[in-house]
């Protein structure tokens, strides 16, 4: 599925300062059982955002119209568990172009990248900025650049640079896929198949 | 070949490179792909879209498991969504060639126990899934491990995924294993030493006496449970348990291409010298029987010890968030604490070994009176083997019902579900908020403390029970 090309985003942020955020709190698994990628952002955070009769949750983030924006900022170890690429598609549904935080589980920065959401590490020090910032004034704007691997808050001045392999640098602000990339090399797989033990 | 000293991990992962992407991933072949019906159908819908084909359909495995019901299995799948998913399973299965497993076939059950009781996983492969318990094929020896539904759509397309190679780590265990202590107490003590981040970029050797003599049920558990400190996967070498083991079974090598795959699966150790990334070595006198109290799998605690206090700093606030949603307080006891359902089974502990246990403790003993009790055997083949060895007897005699396989309340996307603020001892691998049902709460354990909890209704040492 193709996805926006990734170059500069400007945006304000929605701040979530919980460590170790999984994917079954991203999008519970009673949620996964569609058989097309629709709709999956109706239902991220589900069980944070609203109660068991769908009133929502007044006290959570998405539910708090002072913040909105094309970047969510999380605390550590964010995505961990499931392998479920339904956890990448609800935050991408819901409008979500970018992830921040400290630190990300494999698997959803994998699927994050395969799907065109750029999940940004930066160091804890950053990341404690970012939510300073956020809190003093909840309008706050953050700049990722992609071409420069940097992120940063616009009003203070502050920056840092991350990393990204220059692969999927490429891939993301061409809106290429690896789909592409293995469709190319075909017979060079066809190749290596054949010698294969199994 | 180069003469420099090599790990088990670079062994397998660079045989497996068809090309390398300069500042980039490797493409990764992969010999076994197993598919399930909830993270298919979108894969087999964008190759549609693209206009591609499964290009090696004998390399894909078919089961339903995630969201099958365990009672009842002979009549139509009530939810209306189940059931389009597990007909999206056969269509696209029948469509394109791949071998399918399905509801009501005798070689059902979840994907990561059929795999291995069908002799489909094999030292030295590469093994994925949509699923990021895959790891537990590691315990062949196999690279195996969990990718989203556009890697599958890769690998049904291309056989291969484009993956950065993982770092190294080797966690020894040594010594010997006490009374009551299961292999699930071993990695539930290494998660919680680890935390549940702290191999995350990793792909982790396990090594030592504790693992070599281990069975391969106790083996499987344990890279099952890789995933839940972050690492991509765990690898522990083939050795005679593990040739034992698939000697025989149906999609195993026989005869001439038994001896030439031994003699291949022989060279998969780690060679003397070979570095690691990072190394960690735990004495197994210090592993208790083991049990979690908050809401991720680092999370845990033996089980005679009190709930540690949170620790200061930025982690505080998601530590207490967390008791909170337990309902549990620092300090605490967990011993005696009521317990409102029992859950055995999940690719984690749903394995004959892990219903042998159970039974072990429960047998000439009475279900408690309000414990609800979920058994839940990994596939079929558990299942008769359960009835086969008389276990189903002592289940039967101490107030228990034998279900039918499936994921079930692991991640109840069945009608397994746990109530909201109720109390569930599992011997899945998720204690995550909501995992087992909207608002449960859920303690992880082995086999063994779980019938200690189905039998006395509340969080017991079993060490207790054990004759």
């Amino acid at each position: 599925m193709a996805y926006d090309k990734f170059t500069i985003l400007r945006s304000t942020a929605v701040p979530m300062p919980i460590e170790n955020v999984d994917t079954d709190q991203i999008i519970p698994a009673r949620f996964l059982k569609a058989t097309e990628r629709k709709g999956f952002g109706d239902n991220l955070f589900r069980d944070w955002r609203y109660e068991s009769d769908g009133t929502p949750k007044k006290d959570f983030v998405l539910n708090n119209p002072i913040y909105s924006g094309k970047i969510l900022v999380a605390g550590k170890n964010f995505g961990s568990g499931s392998s479920r690429e339904h956890a990448a598609w609800a935050i991408y549904d819901y409008g979500f172009r970018c992830v921040v935080s400290s630190f990300f589980a494999d698997i959803f920065k994998n699927n994050s990248l395969n799907i065109g959401i750029l999940p940004v590490q930066v160091s804890p020090e950053f990341l404690d900025k970012i939510f300073t910032a956020i809190e003093s004034d909840p309008k706050a704007e953050l700049e990722v650049n992609l071409e420069a691997q940097t992120i940063t808050i616009p009003a203070t001045g502050e920056s840092e640079s991350f990393d990204i392999n220059s692969y999927k640098k490429h891939n993301l602000m061409n809106g290429y896929d690896d789909i592409d990339y293995l469709q190319a090399m075909k017979d060079e797989i066809k190749a290596f198949a054949d010698k294969s033990l199994y | 070949m180069s003469n420099k000293p090599a790990t088990l991990f670079d062994k397998v992962w660079d045989s497996h490179v068809v090309r390398k992407i300069e500042d980039g991933p490797d493409v990764f072949f992969i010999d076994r792909h197993f598919i399930h019906e909830v993270t298919s159908p979108v894969a087999f819908l964008g190759m549609e879209n693209r206009g591609l084909k499964v290009m090696f359909p004998e390399k894909t495995f078919a089961t339903a498991d995630h969201n099958t019901p365990t009672i009842n299995q002979h009549l139509p799948v009530q939810d209306p969504l189940s059931a389009n998913q597990l007909k999206a399973l056969e269509t696209n299965s029948s469509k394109y060639g791949i071998s399918h497993w399905g509801l009501g076939n005798p070689k059902n059950g979840i994907v990561h126990v059929v795999g291995p009781e069908n002799g489909i996983t094999l030292p030295g492969m590469t093994i994925v899934c949509g699923d990021s318990h895959t790891s537990t094929h590691g315990a062949f020896g196999a690279i195996a491990f969990g990718i989203g539904t556009s890697e599958v759509e890769m690998v049904l397309s291309s056989q291969c995924i484009m993956q950065p190679k993982p770092k190294k780590m080797r966690i020894n265990v040594t010594g010997k294993l006490g009374k009551g202590i299961t292999p699930k107490d071993v990695t539930l003590y290494i998660i919680s030493k680890l935390t549940a981040a702290g191999a995350t970029g990793y792909f982790v050797e396990y090594a030592g006496d504790v693992f070599e003599n281990m069975s391969m049920e106790g083996r499987m558990t344990v890279c099952n449970m890789s995933i839940e400190m972050g690492a991509r996967g765990g690898i522990i070498a083939p050795d005679q348990t593990t040739y034992n083991y698939i000697n025989g079974r149906e999609k195993a090598p026989k005869g001439e291409a038994w001896d030439k795959a031994l003699a291949y699966w022989k060279t998969l150790r780690t060679d003397e010298g070979a570095v690691f990334d990072k190394e960690y070595t735990f004495d197994a006198a210090d592993i208790e029987p083991m049990i979690t109290y908050g809401t991720n799998p680092g999370m845990g605690m033996g089980i005679t010890k009190h709930i540690p206090s949170a620790l200061a700093g930025d982690s505080k606030t998601s530590y207490e968030k967390s008791l909170q949603y337990m309902g549990f307080h620092e300090e605490e006891a967990m011993l005696g604490k009521k317990v409102d359902y029992v859950f055995i089974g999940s690719c984690t502990n749903g394995r004959i070994e892990d219903f042998r246990a159970f039974a072990s403790i429960v047998k000439g003993r009475k279900k408690a009176d309000h414990v609800t009790a979920w058994i839940v055997p990994g596939s079929h083949i558990v299942e008769q083997q359960i009835k086969d060895e008389g276990i189903l007897d002592i289940l039967t005699e101490a107030g228990f019902q034998l279900r039918q396989p499936g994921c079930s309340a692991c991640l109840a996307m069945n009608d397994d579900k746990v109530p909201a603020g109720k109390y569930a001892v599992s011997t899945s691998n998720r204690n995550f908020e909501g995992r087992q049902g909207p608002g449960s709460r859920t303690m992880l354990a082995s086999p063994l403390v779980a019938a200690a909890a189905a039998v006395t209704g509340v969080v017991t040492d079993p060490r207790e029970l054990i004759a």
